[in-house]
């Protein structure tokens, strides 16, 4: 349905984004997942309309979008912090797209009540903006985005500046309603959570280009190269070989086979590195309230199920 | 000094000073007009010639308005959206004409006009856009530039063409800017005096040129008077509706640092849009200052420095050589500026230090819609009789010059002292600097470039000040701007002559006081 072909954006001469192609099919979420400055915000500004790429093409059902106004394109796009309107109220920048199409009166406050109540927000008609918490706001931003039920649905980072549990559960309901709607969507994020929650593809970008498009479990299992394996969280990345932390038990031995080198709690888990005998360094994770402290012996065994050999 | 101690001389100098030199004045005028002579006021209300005054000042002020407004956008836009070599110089150079003595102005219209064109409401209108462009380029262009583009982008996404965009994102995001713009201008449109007094001619007259007719030419203080209270009272109830109208269109939130607003120029009808607006504003602002030049060096068929060797010779309109206007011009200018800054500065320091002063804050901004010809009649009337008969002392003139130069050094003061992050004095403190170092290392500095600032703008002020310095100017020692004006009122090609070689020194020692005043400006804050 959408399709993106050899797209380049120069920015004084270098290159935003870099001959990247991609395609999402009808009732598919894309999140497009990398590192910031790797090109994402500028490939959805690309297909909204808002940056004329330098060369390639963006097609819409097999029409070339070239030429076509962002306001004509029916792409909507949810921003990176919102950009809600700040002189009107929440009916009054959700009924925004309604009123612009030309939908008589009664049309617009009728969905616009609907398409708050989809969002949770109904009631909330007359609030200023500026009064509403940051989920909130987020929720009217995507609500705005789609009241003109556009055609493609885009969202840069749209969950970016909350907090991690608000994070959470917003997440949880974006995947309902993107189920429920069946939108066809470009989700961009540096999060690999919320890219492999939503996405039922994966775009991997880096330094401009998309450089590998797989379901969430084929990433995983195969990422393209040993950049995209350290992106994923993959730490034991050694030359064409890949190993998985989980593939990898830490027991403590005083005759093991290597020695801890550092131990931090993150969350549940505990991130082990541990120095190998034989000169490798290994990243381990411990799910223990006892865990190897720094300096310990250990005894390593890697499960060879958990090797992944690169292409 | 003793906190104690600063605080009585920040509130004690300036209220003393507007005290006797603006309320005192003004009370005087106050009697006059209802008192007087017995009679009450009505019968110069009531005279169809105020009526036919008023109305002219009203729609006069109106449509330069809205000239200005329409003149001023397109490069507004240009600054406020575009990243480009010379944009700072751009918005530096805007500021010229405004700070250029309203006489020189004036007169640089009058060198432009065909042939054959009556003076009257035209080239008033005109003049005085030329005069405030740039107070509508860079309060409106520098909101712009601080508005996220990303809202007009979303709205595009949401199907709202250009001109939806424009009128439903743009405009009213814009409007507290263009409301302050508008407001400032029409004050200014509505008090004018040297441009009206010269470009009108014999039939349009402002309010403010009604005042002085009445004033210096028919000798009726009493009706002059009554004039300046219906003044007064329209540019009071201007203030409140411009105040009004300002708070209730601000809008909270949708502004962005300029850094990530402005984009480079990037196609060929971006470039062309961007030379258009700039190249037609230059057109605008650069024409009658250089047909202005042109003049002053005509001689008969060819061009010479005629007019220029003449100033030196004493002439009998002046009772003294132009050469000698110039020098009173600086010395009072000079004088001025350090009244203007002594007693502007410490009100700054009061307006600034507790937030609840409004009186102060009130009182001293004022005189900027009180206008200066009222300023002058009021030292005329109360100054001529003891106890305070002082009108003719050398340093009346200086004194009503600052009257006039105050507001602008305390609008330009208080915003760079508000700017002080008080988290700097304590990372000075916790960095182990007495109070003492303090207020020499981080508050001096600051505030030393916004007293910089602050003192070139009123010497600007000042040697340019012609409403109430040609009240109050001793025959033998007119300043430049009333020396132009006595000259224009002789006939005789080699009079005229003199008033545009006199207007090209005038502007030459402006924009140069001016330009150095950019150099020192920071490149934020301040009044605009």
């Amino acid at each position: 349905m959408l399709r993106i072909e050899d797209v380049t954006v120069r920015f004084d001469g270098s290159a935003a984004v870099d001959d990247a192609s991609l395609e999402v099919g009808r009732g598919e979420v894309v999140a497009v997942l990398g590192p910031s400055g790797s090109g994402k915000t500028t490939l959805l500004r690309v297909v909204a309309g808002l940056q004329a790429p330098d060369s390639g093409r963006v097609l819409l059902d097999g029409v070339d979008l070239a030429g076509t106004a962002p306001h004509r394109r029916g792409i909507g796009l949810v921003f990176q912090d919102h950009a809600l309107f700040p002189h009107r109220d929440v009916a009054g920048n959700v009924s925004f797209g309604l009123r612009m199409r030309g939908d008589p009166p009664r049309r617009v406050t009728a969905r616009t009540a609907e398409v708050l109540e989809l969002v949770g927000l109904t009631g909330f008609e007359h609030r200023s903006v500026g009064s509403l918490s940051g989920g909130e706001q987020q929720r009217v931003a995507l609500a705005r985005t789609l009241a003109p039920e556009p055609r493609v649905l885009l969202l840069d980072e749209p969950l970016g500046s909350l907090d991690r549990r608000l994070r959470d559960r917003l997440l949880e309901d974006l995947g309902q309603l993107f189920d429920e709607l069946g939108v066809t969507a470009m989700y961009v994020t540096h999060d690999q959570t919320e890219a492999f929650t939503l996405g039922d593809r994966v775009a991997v970008m880096r330094a401009g280009g998309v450089v590998q498009v797989a379901t969430p479990d084929e990433l995983w299992s195969h990422p393209a190269d040993a950049d995209v394996a350290r992106f994923l969280g993959l730490a034991n990345v050694a030359g064409k070989e890949v190993v998985r932390p989980e593939a990898v038990t830490v027991r403590a031995s005083p005759d093991g086979n290597g020695t801890v080198e550092s131990a931090v709690r993150t969350g549940p888990l505990v991130r082990l590195r541990v120095a190998l005998d034989d000169g490798r360094a290994l990243e381990a994770a411990v799910a223990a309230v006892d865990h190897p402290a720094p300096g310990d012996r250990v005894d390593v065994t890697i499960d060879p199920e958990g090797i992944v050999r690169l292409r | 000094m003793r906190r104690r101690t600063w605080r009585a001389v920040t509130y004690g100098v300036p209220l003393a000073f507007l005290g006797l030199f603006f309320v005192y004045p003004l009370a005087a005028i106050l009697d006059r007009g209802l008192r007087g002579a017995g009679d009450p006021p009505l019968d110069v209300l009531a005279d169809p010639l105020t009526r036919e005054v008023v109305w002219f000042t009203v729609w006069q002020a109106l449509a330069s308005t809205v000239l200005t407004i329409a003149l001023a956008t397109p490069a507004a836009y240009v600054l406020g959206r575009y990243r480009f070599r010379g944009r700072s110089v751009v918005s530096a150079i805007v500021v010229v004409p405004f700070v250029l003595p309203t006489v020189v102005v004036a007169l640089a219209f009058l060198a432009i006009l065909p042939d054959g064109v009556e003076r009257g409401w035209a080239p008033i209108l005109v003049a005085h856009a030329f005069f405030n462009v740039a107070v509508v380029v860079r309060i409106v262009g520098t909101f712009w530039a601080n508005l996220d583009p990303r809202l007009g982008e979303a709205a595009a996404t949401l199907g709202a063409s250009p001109a939806q965009r424009a009128r439903e994102i743009v405009l009213p995001l814009l409007a507290p800017a263009l409301a302050a713009a508008g407001a400032i201008v029409f004050l200014f449109s509505f008090t004018s005096f040297g441009i009206v007094l010269i470009l009108g001619g014999p039939r349009y007259a402002t309010i403010e040129a009604e005042i002085y007719n009445q004033a210096i030419r028919l000798f009726d203080l009493r009706a002059a008077a009554v004039l300046s209270l219906v003044q007064l009272a329209c540019v009071v109830a201007a203030v409140w509706v411009a105040t009004r109208l300002e708070r209730r269109l601000v809008v909270a939130g949708g502004l962005r640092a300029e850094r990530d607003t402005l984009r480079s120029i990037r196609t060929r009808r971006e470039k062309l849009v961007v030379a258009a607006s700039l190249g037609g504003l230059g057109l605008f602002l650069g024409l009658p200052l250089a047909v202005l030049v042109e003049r002053s060096l005509a001689v008969g068929d060819g061009y010479g420095l005629d007019a220029y060797r003449a100033l030196a010779e004493p002439t009998s309109i002046l009772l003294a050589s132009p050469w000698e206007a110039i020098v009173n011009s600086l010395v009072y200018a000079a004088a001025a500026s350090v009244i203007a800054i002594v007693v502007g500065g410490l009100a700054a320091f009061a307006v600034a230090d507790t937030r609840g002063s409004r009186l102060l804050d009130l009182l001293v901004l004022i005189p900027l819609g009180a206008s200066a010809v009222m300023l002058g009649l009021g030292f005329l009337i109360a100054f001529d009789t003891p106890p305070l008969d002082i009108r003719a002392a050398p340093w009346i003139v200086p004194v009503v010059q600052a009257l006039v130069a105050i507001p602008f050094v305390v609008r330009i003061m208080v915003p760079t002292l508000r700017s002080i992050d008080p988290r700097l004095r304590e990372a000075a403190a916790l960095l182990g600097a007495s109070p003492g170092r303090v207020r020499r290392e981080v508050d001096l500095p600051i505030v030393a470039r916004g007293l910089a600032v602050a003192a070139g703008f009123a010497f600007a002020i000042s040697l340019g000040e012609f409403g109430a310095t040609v009240f109050l100017a001793r025959p033998d020692r007119p300043t430049l701007p009333v020396a132009i004006f006595r000259f224009l009122g002789r006939p005789g090609e080699v009079n005229v002559a003199q008033a545009y070689a006199l207007a090209v020194v005038l502007m030459a020692v402006t924009v140069l006081s001016v330009l150095l005043v950019e150099r020192v400006r920071m490149r934020r804050g301040g009044w605009f």
